[in-house]
């Protein structure tokens, strides 16, 4: 199982963070400065899995960021970096060649694609397609409601004239 | 519209607060932020409420606390319309969790939105439920995510199935319900939900014998054959990873089929052959495949033996560790791991790339090679893998140096085909990595040398020859520094000379010498000075032409501003200079320290093995729990006619044989034999280490107790701080006995304090032209707090005093109380008496203050006379 997802940058800063185990407020804080410390200073040829308090954490550098993932000792470390990157080229085909400032102005987004890529800690879907085509419904729903909602105000604002 | 609630566009908050320079602009720009969104939220602005709780989650994410928006989610989830709703539950997954009671104020909600006809809300309130759900929520909502199992559109039931997960966790008597809904979700064709399900079911065996059995019977043929089917389908682009297609899946339904077949052999028969395919047939060139080979390893090595099989598993290992991939590496020695428990022989003939692993770059590897290595350890290969280990301690770095050591310590000692092997490894971890060795290691190495009486010569000048090329290394300093106090004779004698070894020449100073550059060796901590310290003193017997010279270092710790180092050095030149009848007897040699006992000792705090599952580092435990009776007095085992001494076994054995107790561990056993009384002062004496003083009758103890005031008021006159913990005691006004003649002193048995603590003069507390009041002070023993007082009254005048009252007062921190007096008539030239108790609750810090008023009648007229008492004693 996933216990968490963390998307910190090279400079440390947090970008996403997904929590699927219970960590308090202060826990997720120490936890992200204690791995921050142990993944960003590791070389680049050296292996993606560092043991971490009884768990396992997988971490993949995409341009600026570090993709983390927190599992358990029995888990998959091969197929985490399977998900990784599957999570990446799902966010690079949505934003259409995905950067760091992407994730920052539209983390909702990004949370909604990993909403629709993990559930509970346990991968949800393995076709990028069908992940693609939800988030897609689903804006469309946003968006028809915004223009309802837009119109509406219209046709009050004008018959209040 | 409020003009703080319009604020600013998300986008432009999060433009605010990236082009801030410093922490403290973006804490203004946040507060700013949050104080509108505050504002908005009191005054209920529907509009902006999804854009405030989006600026909330980002707020959140830069750490600030957001707990005031909680209740905008609920209120946004409650909302109608799709968009609202979407915001609502991503703000709840990120703002609160499980364990917030918040959380249960939206049940309601989900359960309308399971309910809902838009699948996409459905899926909304799925995933919330998934992610964050409670017990209790996952008992009052199972029911709709049973029912969502079968719901028309795959991508709510693989959400529901993923769901279910959570709920069975977190309510493990639900999960009967999920494993019929379950095994009919494996048949199907669509990717997610078969994955899914597979992850469903897989769950459900680990909590329910009843699904295993289920599943197990029902569902392995039907597995192996969806396995069988990805296997060999043809290339399909949606769930290509590689030239692979779908591994997740593969990996899913390998898994699973691993719980399956694991402690049955009809399961494990039916997957063998697609096990082999998967086996032989996976590329793997690339990660995708390596993945899958791996998990197909995994599950090899769990089902019922199959030889064939097991051979094919090694043999990817083997090719895994000789990968030159990082992770290839990491996960083989992690699977190699798993593999000692099922083929240790197999996992054996990888041993030489293993151990090269340990040296690895990838601080990762290295640790998980060295665990493998520790299990890899038998009798038969232990010389060249240790040999090989202690040969990479140069190398390490810091931060390994730690972890190896403890492995390399713990495999010599579990190992150790015969002493002098035992020895000359430890001696060569001490030398390349002392600093490292955990204490009780080092504590062992000195008992077993202690024990081969053959090899004496040989390890103490191996000792000495090492400390003369390290001396940065203390722990290697410490058994050196002991060994030559003990054997120093054997050193500069070359006694027991072994053939292997090459002659040395020591002389009586050299070895001296090496003893004075651990006590004045500014690194050295107050343990290695003590033992210096002890050693010296034993030295001084040994080499009668060095006496003069010990004597004069051990003054030179005469002027150490650790109290310890003080008190001992007095104390060893006090026999040094007026004790040499007995000194020969006091530095006698230790006597052979029990293994049995130490080793029985030692086993009594260690972890019982090394797990092989987790693999982690193999701790032996720091310190030896302090048993309260330490027989201090076993330091130097007088002959034993001499001094009967306590049995070892209940005490502290470490502490005995070192006898260096800094700590405070109680007075030692008094021998309650008071002729020799004397002998055991001085065992008392040569253990480095306070005692407090117990109130113990026996009169070595006090003996003792007193010596402890004479060194505590020595110490106080000279201003020195008393680094030791020296009790109340240490206060009281002793006799100041010269501490010179401490030695003197036990013949005549000063046993002043005894049973009731120090004694405090008696004062006069009130007096006037009529009437005096005198205190007499008296405490009890137990409790420093508390003071009973006796007050006499004493009549000045020719007159009768008639209703006779004294009051008194006492300001918060004291309590008084005052029994009667003894007549309320005082009769002319008489006196009369009353006591009372005061309890001071900030005794030590604060002394006694009292007021007091005495009314009486003198010849028919009253009379009233106050006044205050501040001349008590200070330690009152």
């Amino acid at each position: 199982m996933i216990h968490f997802v963390l998307l910190i940058s090279r400079q440390g800063k947090v970008r996403l963070t997904k929590w699927y185990s219970p960590y308090s407020q202060k826990e997720r804080t120490k936890v992200i400065r204690e791995l921050s410390g142990v993944i960003l200073t590791r070389g680049p040829k050296l292996c993606n899995f560092v043991d971490w308090r009884g768990f396992k954490v997988v971490y993949k550098r995409y341009a600026s960021l570090y993709f983390c993932m927190c599992i358990d000792q029995d888990d998959n470390e091969l197929e985490v970096l399977e998900i990784i990157h599957h999570f990446v080229e799902i966010l690079d085909r949505y934003f259409g060649s995905v950067c760091e400032l992407d994730l920052i102005f539209n983390f909702h987004k990004a949370y909604y694609i990993l909403d629709e890529l993990l559930l509970a800690g346990e991968l949800q879907e393995s076709s990028k397609k069908t992940i693609a085509r939800l988030i897609a419904a689903q804006d469309s729903l946003v968006e028809t409601a915004k223009e309802q909602a837009s119109s509406i105000s219209n046709i009050i604002a004008q018959a209040t004239k | 519209m409020n003009p703080f609630s319009s604020g600013t566009r998300l986008r432009d908050m999060i433009r605010a607060i990236r082009s801030c320079k410093t922490a403290a602009e973006e804490r203004a720009v946040v507060r700013k932020e949050c104080a509108a969104i505050r504002a908005a939220i009191s005054e209920n602005d529907q509009d902006y409420r999804h854009r405030n709780l989006a600026k909330l989650m980002f707020i959140h994410m830069l750490g600030y606390p957001t707990h005031f928006g909680q209740m905008e989610c609920l209120k946004l989830i409650a909302s109608s319309g799709f968009p609202e709703k979407r915001i609502g539950y991503l703000a709840l997954m990120l703002l609160l969790d499980e364990r917030q009671e918040v959380l249960m104020l939206v049940t309601n909600s989900l359960k309308q939105d399971l309910n809902h006809s838009n699948q996409y809300i459905i899926g909304l309130a799925l995933c919330a439920l998934g992610n964050i759900c409670s017990a209790e929520m996952a008992r009052d909502l199972a029911p709709e995510v049973e029912r969502l199992l079968q719901f028309r559109d795959p991508n709510i039931r693989k959400k529901a199935a993923l769901c279910s997960i959570r709920i069975i966790k977190k309510v493990p008597d639900l999960a009967e319900n999920f494993i019929n809904p379950a095994a009919s979700l494996l048949r199907e064709k669509h990717h997610g939900v078969l994955i899914t399900a597979v992850q469903l079911c897989t769950d459900l065996c680990k909590v329910s014998s009843e699904a295993l059995e289920y599943f197990r019977e029902k569902c392995t043929e039907g597995l192996v054959k969806t396995l069988k089917d990805m296997a060999n389908s043809s290339y399909s682009p949606e769930y290509d990873v590689a030239g692979i297609t779908d591994p997740f899946l593969h990996i899913r339904l390998l898994k699973l089929l691993r719980i399956l077949g694991q402690g049955d052999p009809d399961a494990s028969d039916c997957m063998n052959d697609i096990l082999a395919q998967v086996a032989t047939k996976i590329e793997s060139n690339k990660n995708a495949g390596n993945a899958i080979l791996y998990e197909c390893v995994g599950t090899i090595m769990s089902i019922e033996d199959n030889g064939g099989l097991r051979v094919l598993a090694i043999n990817i290992l083997g090719r895994f560790l000789s990968n030159r991939d990082n992770n290839i590496r990491y996960v083989a020695l992690n699977m190699l791991m798993k593999a000692m428990t099922v083929d240790a022989q197999a996992v054996q003939r990888h041993r030489a790339t293993i151990l090269e692993c340990v040296k690895d770059s990838d601080a990762s590897i290295r640790k998980k090679a060295l665990d493998l290595v520790y299990l890899l350890v038998n009798e038969s290969n232990v010389k060249p893998l240790t040999k090989e280990l202690i040969g990479y301690l140069e190398a390490s770095d810091q931060e390994f140096k730690g972890v190896l050591t403890d492995k390399i310590c713990s495999l010599v000692e579990k190992f150790s085909p015969e002493k002098i092997w035992y020895i000359d490894q430890m001696l060569k971890v001490l030398s390349e990595a002392g600093s490292f060795v955990k204490d009780e290691v080092w504590h062992a190495l000195i008992v077993v040398i202690s024990n081969a009486s053959d090899l004496h010569g040989y390890s103490v000048r191996a000792l000495y020859r090492a400390s003369q090329t390290t001396t940065e290394q203390e722990s290697l300093v410490r058994v050196a520094v002991w060994c030559i106090g003990e054997y120093g004779d054997i050193l500069v004698n070359n006694v027991g000379m072994l053939d292997i070894e090459e002659p040395i020449t020591v002389t009586e100073s050299d070895a001296v010498d090496a003893v004075e550059v651990a006590i004045k060796r500014h690194t050295s901590d107050l343990t290695t000075k003590a033992m210096a310290l002890i050693a010296l003193l034993k030295l001084s017997s040994r080499f009668p032409s060095c006496s003069a010279r010990i004597k004069d270092i051990i003054l030179q710790n005469k002027q150490s501003f650790v109290l310890e180092l003080q008190q001992r050095s007095i104390e060893f030149n006090c026999i040094l200079q007026k004790h040499q009848n007995v000194r020969a007897a006091l530095v006698e040699r230790m006597p052979v320290l029990d293994e049995a006992t130490f080793s029985g000792r030692r086993a009594g705090s260690l972890p019982t093995s090394v797990s092989t599952s987790t693999g982690t580092a193999h701790n032996i435990p720091n310190g030896i729990a302090k048993p309260a009776a330490a027989p201090v007095a076993d330091l130097l085992d007088l002959s034993s006619d001499d001094a009967p001494a306590p049995s070892s076994s209940g005490g502290d054995f470490l502490q005995d044989l070192l006898g260096v107790d800094l700590s405070t561990a109680s007075a030692p056993p008094s021998a309650s034999q008071p002729p020799k009384g004397g002998t055991d002062v001085l065992l008392d004496l040569l253990s480095i280490g306070t005692s407090p003083p117990a109130q113990s009758s026996s009169s070595a103890s006090d003996i003792l107790s007193s010596i402890q005031d004479n060194t505590a008021s020595l110490a106080n006159l000279n201003g020195l701080t008393s680094l030791s913990p020296l009790s109340a005691n240490g206060n009281s006004p002793a006799s100041p006995a010269p501490v010179m003649d401490l030695l003197d002193g036990f013949g005549p048995s000063p046993q002043k304090n005894e049973e009731n603590g120090p004694a405090y003069p008696s004062l006069v507390a009130y007096e006037s032209s009529s009437l005096r009041m005198s205190f007499n002070f008296s405490k009890q023993p137990g409790n420093p707090q508390t003071t009973l007082i006796q007050a006499t009254f004493t009549n000045l005048s020719p007159n009768v005093y008639n209703d006779f009252l004294f009051q008194a007062a006492v300001p918060k921190f004291l309590q008084l109380h005052l029994d009667p007096a003894s007549s309320n008539t005082l009769p002319a030239n008489g006196s009369i008496s009353q006591s009372m108790k005061v309890t001071n609750s900030q005794h030590g810090k604060k002394s006694l203050v009292m007021r007091i008023r005495i009314a009486y009648k003198m010849n028919g007229k009253e009379v009233l006379e106050e006044g205050q008492v501040n001349n008590f004693p200070r330690d009152l």
